[in-house]
């Protein structure tokens, strides 16, 4: 009587690589402050921001489907609670940071009641104006500034030595957090579900998921993932501007970086965000033209070749480079590794 | 040279293959039957003649020309008409809108709405309703009436009698021999095969994708069919 | 400012807001594709408008002449060879390009245009009232505009309703296949649709214009406008798009005597009550499926 022939692995060599890069290029990330300039932390502070929120938005729509354009609302919550919560309350501002996210998922949990009544195109719409209404809301209170916003002045009193080597932390730790946050959620049941629900909502409800929650749970993660990359954002540029914190512009830079990069998958915001980072250092002189480029780049991506840069480097060979699939391995002396991806979790098209 | 030659086609749905190098004629005038289990291929088949599944391999002609590479709309315009499985009325459109919806391609011919309430009396009351609030056998006479006021060379009907009570499907088929004195010739599907043997001039029976049997229905034994039919081979 | 006299106000502006909800309505209604890019096109008429003014030196109304063509061949090209692509690929697509779409276009105006604000001069009818009693006064571009609105959704009315071209929209709108087995090209009847929507998206942007001034990123809060009020409205009906486009404009106007920074946000957030506590909106058409 032999024992199973099969067993399910979660990951494979091109994962354990991946891995071990990922690993030393954290290292080198957190190596910076040792040997770079303010003004270059400052920048990819800016950077890691954007591949959290990307991440963010990503999660979203790219997983649980649900495409919004109002995300600048947990942004500028995240700002505005940054600044409540270090000058109002007078905490120490780096505490204030993971406070002000959570305070963000804990508005976008009554929010979520109203933006779920929509679908679709028109959830959409919905949270754009939600987004919209918190930031007219914002600017007629004048406790945190109106219309000419505030000074996170609680930061600005802290050294710049101390204080941007330590937001450029934050930001390293918002920016990897938020991938291993994703990771992880997929990995879990949530996740299971999520995809289930990408493929076929009806199935997955009448097998039992409850789609309803799935989506608000990820809404929420998002929301909280936002907030704390807002809040790191205006640690960095200490200066509130209503009209700034809650522009759509931040979801029209999320959107560009995560299709460029490519629509549900890890991978794919993390060079979106490379790329975006690159075209904005090459191209800032020429102002609105960059912004068109752009544009017309992720138009041009979504009909010829929706799954983005990403997706046209694992055309040919399937690759995950974070472990999401499982793999049906025969165990046999003659084949070490099979390959035959089994309920594969992440973009399976 | 006939109406309808169908050559050497076959039709895939995304790796799966539903149909294998089939060939059918359909002369004008004539009606043709295509019977067959679930799965054989007749609807795959009247969908890749209407050109809303196209052919992996082989042709359609259609009056002489070529029509495999012409999307479906076009197909209609040049008379051939699907009555499509399912029936698929528009519902928010009433009966009459439907009907005249049918009339879109202009193609002149015998069939007008007036002419259609005459085939089919039931929906003459049924007139403003929306389609959505018509019982399964007044869709399908519905759909049928779409279809024919496209005033077609060919009617293709897909599974006419599907979902619907027998009675009703006796109404249905009453009409027939009226639409085919009018001169359209019909190519139809059935899974009732009384009801196809009846009317149909000659009979294919598909099994899984190909041809099993060919023939006049007088000229074809019930065993025979049934061999075809379930794949059964014939001692 | 009595309140009878801001209600009516209120009134007259929604009728703005339903004619640029209009054409939102028809394209979700025929091709289910929500067009975030329907603001900025509006937006981008009444630039063609002005340089139109400024060339030729005809009034703004009369520059529709020009401007509702050439914006129904946007519209069509635009559909028929970029848009027409997104379709049948999920919800996405649509909502991607458009998006991409509406900051493409905002940037261009951007930089042709610059963010100078802008305005269209119609003359004598932008200040002229009417008189109705001693303390009731009604502008009369209000008062054109609203009954133009009413017009253009009587009109899309009578279209859907009584064409065969109206039918056609109606039918590839309830089964895209099945219209084909008809002999409809859906890929035409899209275009048309698209330039239909737009040529009552040129009127409305152009009417905007003399009202009140514009700048090249106007067209974000026009497009939130008019899918508040086809929201409130409920979506599918017409006419409950004019009265939901009433509602936003009565709610606005209110909002705006109460502060004059609040107007926005009062609207907003009364679609946000109207969200709350009836969803389907004041009208919603109901069709057994």
């Amino acid at each position: 009587m032999s024992e199973s022939r099969f067993k399910v692995v979660k990951s494979n060599r091109a994962n354990r690589i991946a891995l071990a890069a990922a690993g030393l290029v954290v290292v080198g990330f957190v190596s910076v402050p040792l040997w770079a300039q303010p003004s270059f932390q400052r920048t990819l502070t800016t950077y890691l921001c954007l591949l959290a929120l990307a991440q963010m938005w990503n999660l979203l729509a790219g997983y649980a489907g649900l495409l919004s354009v109002g995300q600048q609302a947990y942004i500028g919550l995240g700002a505005y609670g940054l600044w409540v919560f270090a000058d109002g309350f007078g905490l120490n501002p780096f505490l204030a940071v993971p406070l002000a996210g959570l305070a963000a998922a804990l508005i976008a949990l009554p929010t979520s009641v109203l933006a779920f009544r929509l679908r679709g195109g028109y959830f959409a719409i919905g949270t754009w104006v939600i987004a919209e209404a918190y930031r007219l809301i914002v600017t007629n209170i004048d406790w945190v500034g109106g219309g000419s916003g505030t000074t996170v002045t609680g930061a600005s009193h802290v050294k710049m030595a101390t204080r941007i080597p330590v937001t450029y932390l934050m930001a390293l730790g918002v920016a990897v957090g938020s991938v291993l946050l994703v990771f992880f959620l997929l990995r879990s049941r949530l996740g299971l579900a999520l995809t289930a629900v990408r493929d076929n909502e009806t199935g997955a409800e009448s097998l039992g998921v409850d789609v309803s929650r799935a989506k608000r749970y990820v809404y929420l993660i998002s929301a909280f993932g936002c907030g704390l990359a807002g809040a790191v954002t205006y640690l960095n540029l200490l200066r509130i501007q209503p009209n700034a914190a809650f522009s759509v512009q931040w979801t029209a830079l999320m959107i560009f970086i995560v299709v460029i990069g490519g629509v549900g998958s890890i991978e794919g915001p993390i060079i979106g965000t490379i790329v975006f980072l690159a075209l904005q250092e090459l191209l800032s002189d020429y102002g609105s033209w960059y912004l068109i480029l752009v544009g017309a780049v992720a138009v041009a991506i979504t009909i010829w070749n929706p799954r983005g840069i990403w997706g046209l480097i694992t055309s040919r060979r399937p690759l995950n480079l974070f472990p999401l699939r499982r793999h049906l391995v025969v165990a046999d002396a003659l084949a070490p590794e099979a390959v035959k991806p089994e309920g594969s979790v992440g973009r399976s098209e | 040279m006939s109406l309808l030659e169908v050559r050497s086609v076959s039709a895939h749905y995304g790796p799966f293959q539903a149909l294998f190098s089939l060939d059918l004629t359909v002369d004008e005038g004539e009606t043709v039957a295509v019977i067959g289990a679930n799965g054989a291929g007749k609807s795959t088949l009247l969908k890749t003649i209407a050109g809303l599944l196209p052919c992996s391999g082989g042709e359609v002609h259609f009056d002489g020309k070529a029509v495999h590479d012409l999307p479906s709309h076009v197909r209609v315009g040049a008379g051939i008409s699907l009555v499509p499985e399912g029936r698929q009325v528009f519902p928010t459109l009433t009966v009459h809108e439907n009907l005249q919806v049918g009339g879109w391609t202009k193609r002149l011919g015998p069939w007008t709405t007036d002419k259609v309430y005459e085939l089919f009396p039931l929906l003459v009351k049924r007139r403003d309703q929306l389609a959505a609030n018509l019982s399964g056998g007044e869709q399908q006479a519905l759909a049928i009436g779409r279809g024919l006021m496209a005033n077609p060379r060919l009617l293709l009907l897909d599974e006419a009698s599907l979902g619907l009570a027998p009675i009703v499907v006796r109404h249905l088929y009453q009409a027939m021999p009226i639409i085919v004195e009018q001169g359209t010739t019909v190519l139809l599907v059935e899974q009732d095969i009384g009801q196809a043997v009846t009317i149909a001039k000659r009979v294919y029976c598909l099994l899984e994708g190909r041809v099993a049997l060919t023939g006049a229905p007088n000229e074809l034994t019930r065993e025979q069919i049934s061999a075809a039919y379930f794949g059964v081979r014939q001692r | 400012m009595t309140w009878v006299n801001l209600v009516i106000q209120g009134i007259l502006l929604g009728g703005l807001y339903a004619l640029f909800a209009s054409g939102l309505s028809l394209i979700f209604g025929v091709m289910k594709l929500v067009n975030l890019a329907h603001g900025d096109l509006s937006n981008m008429a009444a630039f063609l408008a002005l340089i139109v003014v400024d060339s030729l030196g005809w009034n703004p109304f009369a520059s529709l002449l020009i401007v509702v063509p050439l914006m129904c061949g946007v519209g069509y090209v635009l559909q028929r060879y970029l848009l027409n692509r997104t379709l049948e690929r999920g919800p996405m697509p649509p909502l991607l390009v458009t998006f991409g779409l509406a900051v493409i276009i905002q940037n261009l105006l951007l930089e042709a245009f610059s963010a100078d604000s802008q305005g269209l001069d119609a003359g004598r009818i932008e200040d002229a009232a009417l008189t109705i009693t001693g303390r009731l006064a009604v502008g009369w571009l209000p008062l054109v505009t609203m009954s133009v609105a009413i017009a253009v959704i009587a009109g899309l009315q009578f279209f859907l309703g009584r064409t065969q071209l109206g039918r056609g929209f109606r039918a590839t709108s309830d089964n895209q296949s099945a219209a084909q087995l008809v002999g409809i090209n859906n890929q035409r009847l899209y275009g048309l649709a698209m330039a239909l929507a737009l040529a009552t998206a040129a009127i409305a942007g152009v009417f905007i214009a003399i009202r009140t001034t514009f700048t090249p990123d106007a067209g974000s809060l026009r497009l939130i406008f008019a899918y508040e009020a086809v929201i409130m409205g409920g979506m599918g009906s017409l006419w409950g798009t004019l009265v939901g486009g009433m509602v936003l404009g009565v709610a606005q106007t209110i909002g705006s005597q109460i502060d004059p920074g609040f107007g926005v946000l009062a609207g907003h957030l009364v679609f946000l009550a109207v969200l709350a506590f009836r969803p389907e909106g004041l009208f919603a058409k109901q069709v057994a499926e």
